[in-house]
């Protein structure tokens, strides 16, 4: 018999960590800390989203870049040419893009998230980790598309002339509220999803009804007075008018429906948080 | 004290439907229809009914304990492994687990085939819960023992099976956690990965951490672990030296099956008997006889019978095919019938050994493997006069004297 080599004894003495495996509980922990402990997991999981993404297509991050200029010009012909839609004297194709970049790392972080969790069964069903990884990482992969496209926006407001304020040093939070708010719908979707897999299809449609509900194609001062906080409930609301107003510094002010956002996102985060720990307990066994 | 189970239980819902998740239509539907179920069924109870893959488990495993868990499919030992992996949690019960467990219940969690070596290496060993540092340390030999170096940087989708598989199990097999849990792994692959794999495991158990290893292959479980579990139905039957254990669980499970008939689409076979000639019990040279009992379906024109004796381990031994001898006239439908062999001495050492029975037509070319082996023992004596041999001494026994009697 070998004897144990040196190893074993630095392992011994450093302490180990122990755990307790228990049923179900109704109101588990959120695991923020061993979350933290998860941290490189989220990031290689977040890394290997984008490098697939960009190795599996032939344009490659071209994609990042056709898909919002497509949008543009579309918005720019069907409703700033055609349909006259006024746009707080900004020229329309630089003020529907300020408001697409947010939108769109909304929408795919939305998308992304909610499907996360039955995309990655495989992983849920052999190994363990905290499954809060999955739809985090997801919506951070969006992250790399919104760099990109925000260069070019800079660019097009360059062509256009315009120079943003002092206020473009909010537009950092400003995503932050954004992927927070893609997150705690994404929470919400990716747990539904796992229990009942027709919410996918409710998905898309979703975010259709949403873009429209949204102050992308318009600007919300076309919203009448009375509706302005039951349509600030939407909380992309804030962030697409957040976003207008510190690179394009329209509209003047943001004020309470901005603050309504931050409160109906911290509202959605918190509760997705707690619903998805709770089905998490159960996701290996009915995914 | 590494593991401690205390009344692990662990319930699923079947009948309702096949898989866990629904669709919101079925719930809405449901919901619709609830209030009317109840007023005529009393009580709602349609969602079918509770089976428990695991039954009040209870057991302790020590630091260092190298542990292998058998029992026979849809026992619960993949459950369990889940459930102390914390994939899943228990319905009932609690465990206590002391250290960092690494599991391995598959090959190549998470690896993406478009990713290279490189890139699979460090994301499935995130994924198995390893640091990135650790990872960095631990590549080379990673690569050393999966043995792609030159194909490090090459995308897995262009990697021989083989060359996958000891990748992805190089990554796991290098996770420094103090326990490690290892289901059915090794049933893939070559016999060289198997060979590479058990060598790691043995090579693990060795510095002091805990193993905890699912496998039908006994002979993995014998030479790797010490000690073993036997979960059959969600409970814990046995639990002992693993030798004893696993031996004990093969008598248990072939004595199960001893006296039923056996189907194969020709053929029912009635019985398959060895017995020995000179004494009650069958000992190691003894004459022997072996029947096989059967009753064709259709005629018969030229039967033939193929016999392997086996080990316990389904290492194959040896075997006679009774064409090798004579013709045998032809066997109507429906009629039994009895084929066999007389062995003039049984060349096998103490221990239990099972027989693998084939039934043939010739004329037709008609082969049948008859799918369940019979087992016999041949009982403990003094082969070679002297002391009692145990396992160490193999299966074959060889007659045999010195040479300086002559």
């Amino acid at each position: 018999m070998q004897s144990p080599p040196p190893v074993t004894l630095v392992q011994s003495v450093r302490t180990v960590p122990s755990f307790h495996i228990e049923p179900s509980t109704r109101w588990p922990s959120l695991g923020l800390r061993e979350l933290w402990e998860y941290r490189e997991l989220l990031y290689f999981l977040t890394w290997r989203d984008i490098k697939v993404r960009y190795k599996q297509t032939v344009l490659g991050a071209i994609w990042v870049i056709i898909q919002p200029l497509f949008m543009m010009l579309v918005f720019s012909l069907f409703f700033g040419r055609l349909a006259r839609v006024p746009s707080d004297g900004v020229p329309y194709p630089v003020f529907t893009f300020c408001a697409l970049l947010p939108w769109q790392l909304f929408a795919h972080a939305l998308t992304e998230s909610s499907n996360s969790l039955v995309g990655n069964q495989n992983l849920i069903t052999k190994v363990y980790f905290p499954r809060l990884v999955v739809p985090i990482s997801a919506v951070l992969g969006g992250l790399v598309d919104f760099a990109i496209a925000f260069v070019m926006l800079l660019v097009l407001m360059l062509i256009y002339g315009i120079v943003p304020g002092w206020q473009i040093v909010f537009v950092p939070a400003l995503v932050l509220l954004a992927v927070m708010a893609a997150l705690g719908v994404g929470l919400w979707l990716s747990a539904l999803n796992v229990q009942y897999r027709d919410v996918r299809y409710t998905i898309n449609f979703l975010v259709q009804f949403w873009l429209f509900a949204t102050p992308v194609a318009y600007p919300s001062s076309i919203v009448p007075e009375k509706w302005r906080l039951l349509y600030g409930l939407n909380p992309m609301v804030g962030v697409v008018d957040g976003f207008r107003w510190a690179l394009l510094g329209k509209p003047d002010s943001l004020g309470l429906p901005l603050l309504i956002s931050i409160v109906v996102v911290l509202m959605l985060l918190v509760g997705g948080l707690y619903y998805f720990r709770r089905l998490e307990q159960q996701f290996a066994d009915i995914v | 004290m590494s593991i401690r189970c205390e009344g692990l239980s662990k319930s699923y819902r079947i009948g309702a439907s096949q898989d866990g998740y629904k669709t919101l239509r079925d719930v809405l539907a449901d919901a619709a229809t609830a209030p009317f179920r109840r007023i005529r069924n009393g009580h709602e109870n349609s969602n079918g009914h509770y089976i428990w893959a695991l039954d009040d488990l209870s057991f302790e495993i020590n630091t260092g304990d190298l542990v292998g868990i058998v029992g026979r499919n849809g026992a619960g030992k993949s459950t369990l492994l889940r459930i102390l992996s914390r994939i899943t949690k228990p319905t009932r019960g609690r465990a206590e687990v002391h250290g960092r467990v690494g599991s391995l219940l598959e090959v190549g969690t998470g690896f993406h085939p478009e990713l290279t070596g490189r890139e699979n290496v460090f994301l499935n060993g995130a994924i198995l819960g390893m640091r990135r540092s650790e990872i960095s340390r631990k590549f080379d030999e990673i690569v050393a023992f999966a043995e792609v170096e030159k194909f490090i940087d090459t995308p897995v989708k262009r990697y021989s099976t083989g060359m996958y598989m000891r990748l992805a199990f190089g990554v796991a097999a290098h996770m420094e956690t103090e326990i490690l849990i290892v289901d059915e792994v090794l049933a893939v692959g070559d016999a060289q990965f198997q060979k590479k794999c058990f060598q790691r495991m043995t090579e693990i158990g060795r510095h002091g951490r805990t193993i905890l290893f699912v496998s039908h292959n006994m002979s993995a479980l014998r030479s790797i672990c010490k000690q073993a579990l036997v979960i059959d139905h969600g409970k814990l039957v046995a639990q002992g030296e693993v030798n004893h254990t696993i031996d004990h669980y093969l008598a248990q499970i072939s004595d199960d099956a001893q006296d039923e008939s056996v189907e194969t689409p020709t053929f029912t076979v009635t019985s398959v008997e060895i017995s020995s000639e000179s004494s009650p019990i069958i000992k190691t040279f003894d004459p022997v006889q072996v029947k096989v009992r059967f009753v064709p379906k259709t005629e018969i024109k030229d039967p033939g019978l193929y016999m392997s004796i086996l080990t316990m381990d389904s290492q194959r031994l040896t075997g006679l095919d009774l064409k090798d001898f004579i013709t045998t006239a032809s066997l109507p439908a429906g009629e039994a019938a009895e084929l066999g062999f007389k062995i003039e001495s049984l060349p096998l050492l103490p221990g239990s050994y099972q027989l693998e029975i084939h039934l043939k037509d010739m004329a037709s070319g008609l082969i049948e493997f008859v799918p369940r082996t019979f087992k016999f023992e041949v009982a403990e004596t003094e082969v070679y006069g002297g002391r009692k041999l145990d396992r160490w001494f193999g299966n074959v026994g060889l007659r045999a004297r010195p040479l300086a009697e002559r």
